[in-house]
């Protein structure tokens, strides 16, 4: 097949036809049995669809994995105003790039998945919010939601059955922040984009203070294979916390990066020495970080037992995320590495709060002096508590992003802090 | 306390006190109300709360998070602590983030001494800072009008930002960039130029950020001799205070008051300040061109006002404080009766603000036209409080003139009249006649009241001291009352305004007592908007 790389412990549900140019066509998707779900879901009815996607136990595959079917029952029942549904396309987070893959290879399969939420919700309007960078993607996704109204699947009384689903696809300006539910809000409804105080919450005040509910690409795409083969079947692949299949996003010094779509739990160096071809020729693992910049990075050892679940990844000590796996060998300057992280964050860091806006720049000033060779052992406590008091006091979460990453490192690796700040040597050699 | 309790409130434990509010008052107005000040930045009681400064972070038992209680509402049993160990490392960790990229230039920057943020670290800030990195430099920019952004000093509070949006409605202000490269920047070229009510912008700053050019370098903070008082540049009445240095006005301040003005005042009363730092003064009586004492002009004016056989014509001006014109009211009734005119300055159109609707600048530019109008004067004179006097200029009678310089007549005004008196402020041409020229204290200068367009009595306080022997008028013509009449004098601004509630129905009722610092309304309660 052409997707670039496969493996056979791979079970494809979602990305199973990823590589067919011809499954982005309405006729396509036809043929591979796409559309089917539409009318077996408009019979099962509203709280039918909800409840076969709890008993599913599918989970928010943005990154907090918080249940989906459980986040559409805070819906209100009784729809007296407009409720929205928004598709998260925003996808920035550094290492993952599942749901550019799912918009280009498969956009009719999100399509679906969005007009079966939407009725689940009883939103009539969606809005996709795709990553400002995601040019080719969002024009792909723009003429399959374009194709799917021509074909009658959008728009009013879908296959004659009185339901009526309206997407408009929608660009951002290239931010990390707008992948926040409550700034992609904001950005949307054309203010700055700047995460809102919770409460409220999105499902009593959301988009324009409707009611709305904002899913990840992956998790509305798993949902008509949900409504299709139903919940027992979605749980054949998983644990029990984590069901179903899940893509991960592989990057880093392996042999064979690239998506992988896997049952949730499957092991880590599973994934890295028999998935992903193992190390590159005559390098040992250093670290991993499993599920994108944001979380604590994990050492070898911590790696050799871990399980990607999002229980089990908390197990080893640090979080699922979005699955994105980068995986570091021992060439990496992990001082650098970690500089590079912070230089992300403070340049995404929406500067609403004070923590966040002066913490991440102050702490990567400082990364920046330690990797230079003017670094001191105290900065290394200036830094964890720096970070300390970044951590829980903010609006959002992307200020305890910069702490993970820092934290983790210099309780992990502080041998090579110190070999910096001491001789100025990198422990890491680039090769 | 919760004896007090009732549907419409809620019961909860603040740094150990049990306190009960409304339901709905925030944490940190909670605390206000029993008197313990939680310190926050983007938090103000007239803007929207965004919740970024995260100063104000209080620990609620039992909650993952602190909690930000300029946002958070007080439920019933909730535990609230301000002052815990959590909490103060909370404050201590995000006001060094404030100093990171601070230049700690206090000794030149005019906030100095009335500063949140050198407040703040003074009490709960780290000892010595522990940042070694180069400070980002965002540098200065005109703002227009009388704004000078100082981008380095900023704290981000976007108080500046949602008042421009949600007060004055007119969105002048962003945040450009993002991060700590946020900075707060204008559209269009003309910035701040033209928009009424910019101003206020700068008293809400909580550092150094946003100045008046108008001010710039002109006082430290701490010099200044604050001093209540109303303003007088038109009929609102905004309550105001006087920043005096040397017996100077240095710049006028709103002063909250929810009823008249909220926390704002526009930027025409704001700046028209000058005046009263003029030094063309009348400084000591004269009577007939000859300097005399107070007792002696005073028993002269007595006698020639007995004395005086013709019809007696006064004018005065709306600048006037009410004591002085129900005073001069009083006067023209134990003389007979006689017609008092007033000026006053007058535009087309009012200059609200949209997102305070109880305030605009009013079409008339003074600040008593409501009380001229009860006492029964009549008003004369054009827009610009000129012309209108023709009939009293060559009356041959008693003329008396309150306050109002004339500047716009010659020096032939009153050279026909039996007996000229003249109470003023200021010096003048058109006193050159007067029989008698009494020096008078400006509003500035005196105790004393205005009736503002909505009724409302309002006081204010001598904030600066007048020159050589200038009395307040209503000392005056209080004394000249009281000789005719055999009665009293008044000998306090009180006392005065006691002497005319007596005979007014519109004051009916009302003492200096009553009004406080906010005023109040004849038969309604009096002012209840927060200290």
């Amino acid at each position: 097949m052409a997707y670039p790389y496969t493996h056979e412990k791979e079970v494809r549900i979602l990305s199973k036809h990823f590589g067919e140019p011809e499954a982005r066509t309405v006729e396509g998707w036809k043929a591979r049995g796409g559309y089917q779900t539409l009318t077996k879901a408009f019979e099962m009815g509203r709280d039918a669809i909800i409840n076969e996607v709890k008993a599913s136990g599918l989970r928010g595959r943005g990154g907090a994995g918080f249940p989906a079917g459980v986040k559409w029952s805070f819906m209100p029942k009784e729809k007296t105003r407009p409720h929205y549904l928004l598709c998260n396309a925003d996808e920035s987070e550094p290492g993952t790039f599942k749901d550019r893959e799912l918009l280009r290879w498969t956009p009719h399969q999100l399509i679906e998945g969005m007009i079966i939420s939407a009725y689940a919700i009883q939103a009539e309007e969606c809005y996709v919010y795709c990553r400002g960078e995601f040019f080719e993607t969002t024009a792909v996704l723009a003429k399959a939601v374009e194709d799917a109204y021509e074909a009658g699947y959008l728009g009013q009384n879908i296959l004659g059955s009185g339901v009526n689903v309206d997407i408009t696809v929608h660009c951002g300006g290239g931010a990390y922040i707008c992948g926040e539910e409550t700034a992609l809000m904001n950005s949307l409804e054309g203010r700055r984009g700047t995460p809102r105080v919770k409460p409220p919450f999105p499902a009593q005040a959301g988009y324009m203070m409707m009611p709305s509910t904002v899913n990840n690409v992956e998790t509305l795409s798993s949902v008509p294979f949900i409504i299709q083969e139903g919940a027992d079947a979605y749980r054949a692949n998983g644990t029990e916390e984590s069901p179903g299949t899940k893509l991960f996003c592989v990057s880093g010094h392996v042999r064979r990066p690239g998506n992988y779509e896997l049952p949730l739990g499957f092991p880590l160096m599973e994934l890295i020495e028999d998935v992903c071809g193992g190390m590159r020729e005559g390098r040992k693992l250093k670290g991993v970080i499993p599920g994108g910049s944001s979380v604590p990075i994990l050492n070898a050892e911590e790696c050799a037992d871990c399980e990607m679940s999002f229980e089990g990844v908390i197990e080893a000590g640090s979080q699922l995320g979005c699955a994105a796996v980068i995986v570091m060998d021992d060439s990496t300057d992990m001082v650098q590495a970690v500089r590079r992280m912070v230089d992300f964050y403070t340049h995404e860091s929406c500067g609403q709060c004070t923590p966040c806006r002066e913490g991440s720049s102050w702490t990567g000033k400082i990364l920046k002096r330690i990797e230079e060779g003017r670094g001191t052992e105290e900065d290394l406590d200036t830094l964890m508590e720096v970070t300390s008091q970044m951590e829980g006091t903010t609006i959002c979460v992307l200020s305890d992003s910069v702490a993970a990453p820092v934290q983790s490192s210099i309780l992990k690796y502080r041998e090579e802090y110190l070999a910096r700040i001491r001789t100025g040597e990198k422990v890491g050699a680039a090769s | 306390m919760s004896d007090q309790q009732t549907p419409n409130t809620v019961t909860f434990t603040l740094d150990g006190q049990e306190v009960t509010v409304p339901k709905g008052t925030t944490i940190l107005r909670a605390a206000e109300s029993i008197g313990i000040k939680i310190p926050h930045y983007c938090f103000h009681p007239g803007l929207s709360s965004p919740a970024m400064c995260r100063l104000c972070l209080v620990e609620v038992e039992g909650w993952p998070r602190m909690a930000p209680s300029c946002k958070e509402t007080a439920q019933d049993g909730m535990v609230v602590f301000t002052n815990s160990e959590l909490a103060q490392k909370q404050r201590t960790g995000v006001l060094e983030f404030y100093l990171v990229n601070h230049p700690l230039d206090c000794p030149i920057c005019d906030q100095s001494g009335e500063c949140d943020l050198q407040d703040y670290v003074f009490e709960e800030g780290r000892e010595h800072g522990r940042g070694r990195e180069p400070k980002r430099v965002l540098g200065r920019d005109d703002f227009g009008g009388d704004v000078l952004f100082n981008g380095d000093r900023c704290v981000m509070c976007t108080r500046c930002v949602r008042f421009m949006r949600e007060v004055a409605e007119d969105e002048r202000l962003c945040v450009v960039e993002r991060g700590n490269r946020a900075v707060i920047d204008t559209f269009f070229e003309e910035g701040l130029e033209g928009s009424p009510y910019a101003g206020n912008i700068i008293d809400i700053c909580p550092v150094g950020a946003l100045i008046s050019k108008d001010f710039l370098h002109k006082a430290r903070a701490w010099d200044l001799d604050r001093t209540p008082s109303v303003c007088p540049s038109c009929s609102q009445g905004c309550n105001i205070t006087l920043q005096v240095r040397d017996d100077l006005v240095q710049r006028l301040k709103p002063r909250e008051n929810l009823e008249v003005n909220g926390w704002w005042m526009c930027d025409f009363g704001r700046h028209n300040y000058e005046w009263m730092n003029r030094t063309d003064r009348t400084e000591v009586p004269m009577v007939r061109g000859q300097e005399v004492g107070w007792a002696d002009a005073l028993g002269d004016l007595l006698q020639a006002l007995k004395d005086a056989k013709e019809s007696v014509k006064a004018v005065t001006w709306a600048h006037a404080p009410n004591e002085e014109m129900g005073l001069l009211s009083g006067l023209l009734a134990e003389l007979g009766g006689g017609e008092v005119v007033y000026r006053s300055p007058r535009t087309e159109g009012e200059v609200p603000l949209p997102g305070f609707p109880l305030l605009a600048r009013r079409e008339d530019l003074a600040p008593n036209v409501n009380g001229a109008e009860i006492f029964g004067f009549r008003r004369v004179g054009d827009n610009n409080s000129q012309g209108g006097l023709d009939e009293l200029a060559g009356h041959d009678g008693v003329l008396i003139v309150v306050g109002d310089p004339i500047e716009d007549y010659g020096e032939d005004f009153g050279s026909k009249a039996e007996l000229y008196v003249y109470l003023g402020s200021y010096q003048s041409k058109t006193a050159s006649n007067a029989h008698f020229v009494l020096p008078i204290t400006t509003f500035a200068e005196q105790e004393g009241t205005y009736t503002n367009v909505q009724g409302r009595v309002q006081r204010f306080w001598p904030g600066v001291r007048s020159p050589a022997s200038a009395r307040p008028g209503w000392l005056i013509l209080g004394a000249l009352v009281a000789e005719l009449t055999g009665t009293e004098a008044p000998v306090s601004a009180d006392q005065a305004f006691a002497k005319i509630a007596e005979k007014t129905s519109e004051f009916g009722g009302i003492t200096y007592r009553d009004l406080g610092p906010r005023g109040a309304v004849a038969g309604k309660p009096a002012g209840v908007s927060g200290d």
